[in-house]
């Protein structure tokens, strides 16, 4: 299936605006994923790209959540969860049994659907992961990474005078960033995202999708969303998952203008999903 | 007539009621239920209601108020004279044990009831006669007693006999206007509704007007107290020593002492194993020790307190003059006996144990998976996101968790009363004996105490202190867990 998508691309792709990676940040390779019994990934092969966006869509239920939960083991915390298969990022196998999730968790940082800061103070909530992983040697460092995470998170200038202030007073938009910041400042090296936008108005929508164009430089970030149009706004690379399977991967305009799959065809259409 | 014979009609009468009400409905809509406002089902309830509600209404009040007016009637025939040389509540007491033996040998055959309501002290030994057929009385009777017994039993019978009549007329009446309204464009089912509603409300009423009256009659005695023994002796005094024979100090202090003492120790033992055992359930524990483990620490709370305090007198107590008595395992003689505050306070403390796991643990496991995820995915280990997230999101939680872990410590009887000790006392030493306030309302009211003495009535005030104390941790608690819980929604 997969190769199929790839044979394809490869004889229709004219010029994509941006070239995939030669070095592929992340590599997976026959994913399975089970819940119990329920088969909810089967056989993903995915490359993701370094310093790009990577955008996976897909009707509900389909596993994209938890497809990317695979990408820093999150689904180690649920108990019936079992995944099978490769996924190598820069080229050591994440589920080797030397590494460390935990470690492995703060290269590969993640925001969530729904924004979920601490009941702590806003400076807090961003110190929170670098006091953890020790980066800080005194107070001044700390003040410097949190300062340089909201910035980069573009929320300091909203915040500056109130970073005693309790994350959760913030509105909603600015909780995400809050939270995007908070993975920001443990330095990671990917940042997945699962439907950051879906609690946002359209402004902080707007704002949050700006950041994950800025912060592409220095990232590799995979962003799962239910817009199109925020997929075809904000990645480079798309790929749509149907009942479980990758159906189709490739350049997103490929993807949008240009569908191979008759299922992507008619999820982009809008006839399901 | 007896009160299950009453209660029997009614029954008889309700079940006519739904059957009657059904079928006039039914007929009313030529039997055809589509035409009916409500299915034939309620017009039965409303009929069985009707002749329930107002009947039973009926009754309840003639209960309360029938021994009322008996005891008004009789009372004015005992004679001033009798009243003085003792007080007219032991007269009429013994009125009613005349009258109840009286009752008893009519059952028994020994005497007929025109008897019963004709002998006279004069002629017959009444307290021989009632003692064959096993009426024990304590003094011979006199007659004006026995007269007064003799009018108490006529009342009596005529009241059972009108209250028989006007309850079943209730009923019957009650039944007749059910019967009448029963007709297919009757609203029988919004009637049947606020009927339910009504009877909800009045469950929900009673258990607040209980609480009310218990606070009640605790205040009245409280007062009652304060007149006799002074307020400022009672709350800062520092000696409790009470003798019956009056010129006792009832100082409150060392009981409080020992209760917040005791408490105190309980609590040491109670929330951090408590706490512990909610975040191992809660946070690592899997799905099958948890199935396990979690009804097992629920049936550690449902082990009656006395069997606690058993545990205490017989097994903790001795342990610990083992270890800390003359001659023991640490070679100190700190320890006299196995009752001491140490030995209630831990046995306490294991009795809360459960209470605190399970509070805390609905209320850990109430905060968001979403904190968890947020941690977890930053790269914080479990036992950091339970440290430094987790419990700082259920803080406010287990606070009021451990508030009420307090007050029942606070309140608790049986385990002070065989651990702590009897004797009251102010003093830092945990493994001496003290006593608590509970234990101390237990003892006073115990034993042939006169009722209206200082010594006995301390007991209300001690427990209005505590029942005050207990409260204001309760509305603390309740509060502080309210307020968490609306953080999350
Ligand atoms: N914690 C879980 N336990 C058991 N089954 C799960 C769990 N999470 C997801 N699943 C199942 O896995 C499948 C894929 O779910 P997933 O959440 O990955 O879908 P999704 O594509 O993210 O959907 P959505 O767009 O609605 O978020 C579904 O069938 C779902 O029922
Ligand atoms: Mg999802």
């Amino acid at each position: 299936m997969n190769e199929l998508t790839h044979v394809d691309e490869a004889a229709v792709s004219g010029q994509p605006k941006i070239a995939p990676a030669v070095e592929p940040k992340i590599v997976a390779r026959k994913v399975q994923v089970f819940y119990g019994d329920n088969h909810a990934i089967k056989d993903v092969d995915v490359d993701i790209p370094a310093n790009s966006v990577m955008s996976f869509i897909g009707p509900s239920g389909c596993g994209k959540s938890t497809f990317l939960r695979c990408l820093n083991r999150m689904n180690d915390t649920i108990d019936v969860c079992r995944v099978e298969g490769k996924i190598e990022l820069d080229h050591e196998d994440i589920y080797d049994p030397k590494v460390d999730p935990v470690q492995l968790r703060a290269k590969v940082g993640m925001v969530f659907q729904k924004p979920n800061p601490f009941p702590k103070s806003i400076f807090e909530n961003v110190a929170y992961g670098p006091r953890i992983h020790g980066l800080a040697r005194n107070k001044t460092d700390m003040e410097e990474i949190v300062v340089t995470a909201l910035q980069k998170a573009g929320l300091f200038a909203e915040v500056k005078d109130r970073l005693d202030a309790p994350g959760t007073g913030l509105s909603g938009g600015q909780q995400q960033r809050l939270c995007i910041a908070r993975a920001i400042a443990v330095s990671p090296e990917v940042i997945l995202m699962d439907e950051p936008c879906s609690a946002l108005d359209p402004i902080a929508t707007a704002k949050v999708e700006e950041l994950i164009d800025e912060l592409r430089e220095n990232y590799t970030i995979v962003i799962v969303t239910h817009s199109m149009q925020q997929a075809a706004r904000v990645s480079q690379r798309t790929a749509f998952f149907h009942l479980g399977l990758l159906v189709e991967e490739g350049p997103t305009d490929n993807i949008f203008t240009n569908p191979h799959d008759k299922r992507t065809q008619d999820y982009i259409t809008g006839r399901f999903g | 007539m007896s009160l299950s014979v009453i209660l029997l009609v009614l029954l008889a009468l309700a079940v006519v009621g739904y059957v009657l009400g059904r079928s006039r409905a039914l007929g009313s809509a030529g039997g055809d239920m589509q035409k009916l406002h409500s299915l034939p089902s309620y017009y039965g309830w409303n009929a069985a209601l009707m002749v329930l509600i107002p009947s039973l209404l009926v009754l309840v009040v003639w209960l309360i108020v029938q021994p009322i007016v008996i005891h008004n009637q009789v009372a004015s025939m005992i004679s001033e004279a009798s009243i003085e040389k003792s007080s007219l509540d032991l007269v009429m007491s013994d009125v009613k044990r005349v009258a109840d033996g009286l009752d008893a040998a009519v059952e028994a055959g020994a005497m007929t009831a025109d008897q019963a309501s004709s002998i006279r002290t004069e002629f017959t030994d009444v307290r021989d006669r009632l003692g064959d057929v096993g009426v024990a009385l304590g003094s011979d009777v006199n007659s004006e007693t026995l007269r007064a017994a003799q009018r108490y039993r006529e009342i009596a019978s005529t009241g059972a006999l009108l209250r028989l009549i006007v309850v079943v007329g209730f009923g019957l009446a009650g039944l007749a206007f059910a019967y009448m309204r029963s007709h297919r464009d009757f609203r029988a089912r919004n009637v049947v509704e606020r009927v339910v509603r009504w009877i909800l409300l009045s469950a929900a009423s009673i258990a607040i007007l209980t609480t009310l009256g218990i606070v009640l009659s605790l205040i009245f005695n409280t007062i009652e107290f304060f007149r006799v023994y002074p307020a400022a002796d009672f709350f800062f005094g520092l000696t409790w020593s009470p003798s019956f024979g009056g010129g006792s100090e009832l100082g409150i202090v060392p009981l409080i002492w020992a209760t917040l003492y005791i408490s105190f120790i309980a609590l040491s033992v109670a929330v951090p194993v408590g706490l512990f055992a909610a975040i191992y359930l809660s946070e690592y524990a899997g799905p099958h020790v948890r199935s396990f483990a979690k009804p097992m620490l629920e049936v550690l709370a449902g082990i009656p307190t006395i069997v606690y305090g058993l545990f205490a007198l017989l097994t903790v107590g001795p342990l610990l003059v083992d270890a800390f008595g003359g001659g023991g395992l640490f070679g100190v003689d700190w320890m006299q006996g196995a009752s001491s505050v140490l030995t209630a306070g831990f046995v306490m403390g294991i009795m809360l144990i459960p209470f605190v796991s399970s509070l805390s643990d609905d209320i850990i496991n109430a905060v968001p998976q979403a904190m968890r995820d947020g941690s977890l995915g930053l790269g914080a280990t479990h036992s950091e996101t339970v440290k430094q997230v987790i419990l700082p999101a259920a803080l406010p939680g287990i606070v009021g968790a451990i508030l009420l872990a307090a007050s029942r410590a606070i309140g608790e009887t049986m385990i002070v009363v065989l651990g702590a000790g009897a004797a009251a006392r102010l003093s830092l030493n945990p493994l001496e004996a003290m006593t608590t306030v509970t234990a101390k309302i237990v003892s006073q009211l115990t034993g042939d105490a006169d009722f209206a003495s200082p010594e006995a009535l301390v007991a209300f005030a001690l427990g209005m202190t505590l029942f005050v104390v207990t409260l204001l941790l309760n509305i603390a608690a309740l509060y502080i867990v309210r307020k968490y819980r609306e953080q999350y929604e």
